[in-house]
């Protein structure tokens, strides 16, 4: 079987939901049938036949060819399977994901894994604010898989995650990891002011000293541990970094004692 | 009936009697090799037998920093027990006095399985609530502080219900060095057999028993057959030119493991030969009816 192709006939004039085309949503349905699902959001929605060209018949490996700031929704609630977009992807992408990969080969517009259980994203571009985040009003965001942006990230990354990994490559914006619950956040490159503002436990694991540590994280030292060996050969056989993050002996911060304070913020150099 | 023998060493016509058990391993890693042995040692003290010890374990094999999961230098330890509930008691006491306890130590998982012994989630009540629980790449693992930084220990291990305890065999030599010259040979090939363990001190049991014994309330009393200051005076099994025996016990992740170690054992007592090492080799085994696996010497051979 071929992969489910969807080829971009021209831009959009509209904001996309595509939530509905995913592998288990997919699965059972003829070519024209997919082509009469509605995923325009205007007055007069376009139909999945007026924005794409449908090739290939295997629902269970999904390929955009093209993709779109206006594509939202990409892999929303997905479950098994997997998605590729060869392009850029709009807001919410993976939103709720519960398992599968979904592969972004362009940029992501906000809250790309927001609420994510499980599965894995990757982003080979930037991805905007509250990757990993909840959203208004959720009490918490991502509750567990993996998101790596390998370009750079924006603000509030990981904001009250529970549980995951999340690896930001080219760093990122303000507030990674506010109010964060638990779970794990990796970024290597510049990290904005005050990473793990708020956070209650969980870990932020970075190449360096954050420029902004904010004062209510205390120094904890630095002390030869075993897990960032064992968290850096993680990193490594998921070919997330290619060199350890942290060595033996990184300085950590624990924190945030404004809360807490069962947090931490380490890092391998001065 | 014509005798059995290789390199000049008589081989009896018996075999090795074994029992079913519950297994679990884990891996114990530290900064050093010499520290994750210590940990790994004292863990597994007191462990030879099931009848008195609750547990058999030992170290299966070292292993590098490059196959460890946190790139340190470290060892695999097998434990078995005769209950699923015997073990996990065993596995947690002995984890947390004996591992938990020792500088830099680290433990992981040793066995993959259906069902799984808890192994940082008991331990991890130590850490006061400042404990840290981290999920990651499908695994589950506790870090608690401690006075040298972090006790870092996997949520849980598997166990096995294949395990095999029980494999055996019996050296007799002309003196007892002869006879600890051939076992020390037969332990060193046999610690190089992944899966398998030799529970007793370095490996070798002087004292093989019998089933039972002449007073109330003794499950196992000595080997009066083998034990050559009573030729004569018993039933004995040795013949005048045999004055020491010793008993390689061997338990094993599964059967072919058991296998596995006692071929490896009995090459090197054979390739020892009989001058420096033992005149003969048998077996230990209580009739057959006993234990589920039978381990005939004449198959094992090299």
């Amino acid at each position: 079987m071929t992969p489910l192709t969807f080829t971009l006939r021209s831009e959009p004039d509209e904001r996309l939901d595509l939530s509905g085309l995913t592998p288990e949503r997919l699965a059972g349905l003829t070519s024209a049938e997919i082509a009469k699902l509605i995923i325009g959001t205007s007055r007069t929605p376009a139909a999945v036949g007026d924005i794409f060209k449908i090739k290939g018949t295997d629902p269970s490996d999904i390929v955009f060819s093209g993709g779109s700031s206006s594509f939202d929704l990409v892999g929303a609630e997905m479950k098994t399977g997997r998605i590729r977009i060869v392009g850029d992807v709009g807001a919410r992408a993976g939103r709720r994901m519960a398992g599968g990969l979904l592969k972004i080969e362009g940029k992501a517009g906000v809250q790309a894994g927001s609420g994510m259980k499980n599965g894995r994203i990757e982003i080979e571009g930037d991805a905007g604010d509250g990757v990993g985040g909840p959203m208004a009003g959720e009490v918490h965001g991502m509750s567990g898989g993996l998101i790596i942006v390998r370009g750079r990230t924006g603000h509030r990354a990981g904001e009250r995650m529970r549980r995951g990994v999340i690896a930001l490559l080219k760093g990122c914006g303000d507030h990674a990891g506010l109010g964060m619950i638990a779970g794990t956040i990796v970024a290597t490159g510049r990290v904005g002011r005050y990473p793990g503002h708020l956070m209650k436990r969980g870990s932020l694991l970075f190449d360096r000293r954050p420029m902004d540590l904010s004062p209510t994280f205390m120094d904890c030292g630095r002390v030869e541990l075993a897990f960032p060996g064992l968290f850096d050969g993680y990193l490594m056989n998921e070919g997330i970094v290619r060199r350890p993050l942290l060595g033996a002996r990184p300085y950590r911060f624990g924190g945030d004692t404004a809360v807490l304070g069962k947090g931490e913020i380490m890092f391998p150099r001065g | 009936m014509q005798e059995l023998t290789r390199n000049g060493i008589v081989i009896d016509d018996t075999f090795a009697e074994a029992f079913g058990m519950r297994a679990t391993a884990i891996i114990i890693t530290a900064p050093t090799l010499k520290w994750a042995r210590q940990a790994a040692i004292t863990m597994t003290g007191f462990a030879t037998s099931v009848i008195g010890c609750g547990c058999e374990a030992a170290i299966d094999i070292d292993i590098p920093a490059s196959k460890t999961p946190d790139g340190r230098p470290g060892c695999r330890v097998m434990i078995f027990a005769v209950s699923t509930d015997e073990l996990q008691k065993q596995l947690k006491t002995r984890l947390g006095q004996c591992v938990l306890t020792s500088p830099g130590s680290a433990c992981f998982a040793g066995l993959e399985g259906p069902t799984s012994l808890n192994l940082g989630s008991s331990l991890r009540y130590f850490g006061d609530g400042w404990q840290i629980s981290k999920k990651f790449g499908g695994r589950h693992y506790w870090r608690v502080p401690v006075m040298d930084g972090e006790f870092l220990c996997e949520a849980k291990t598997g166990m096995t219900k294949e395990a095999v305890g029980g494999g055996n065999f019996l050296l007799l030599a002309a003196d007892a060095g002869k006879a600890l010259a051939a076992a020390e040979r037969a332990v060193a090939a046999i610690e190089k057999v992944p899966g398998a363990i030799m529970p007793f001190p370095g490996g070798i049991v002087r004292s093989g028993s019998k089933v039972g014994g002449k007073y109330k309330g003794m499950m196992a009393s000595t080997n009066d057959a083998y034990a050559p200051t009573l030729r004569g005076v018993v039933n004995s099994a040795l013949g005048p030119e045999i004055n020491a025996v010793l008993e390689v016990v061997i338990d094993g992740e599964n059967s072919d493991a058991v296998a596995a170690a006692m071929r490896a054992g009995l090459k090197a007592v054979i390739d020892l030969g009989p001058k420096r090492g033992a005149l003969r080799i048998s077996a230990g085994n209580y009739g057959g009816k006993l234990g589920k696996f039978h381990y005939h010497l004449k198959d094992l051979l090299p």
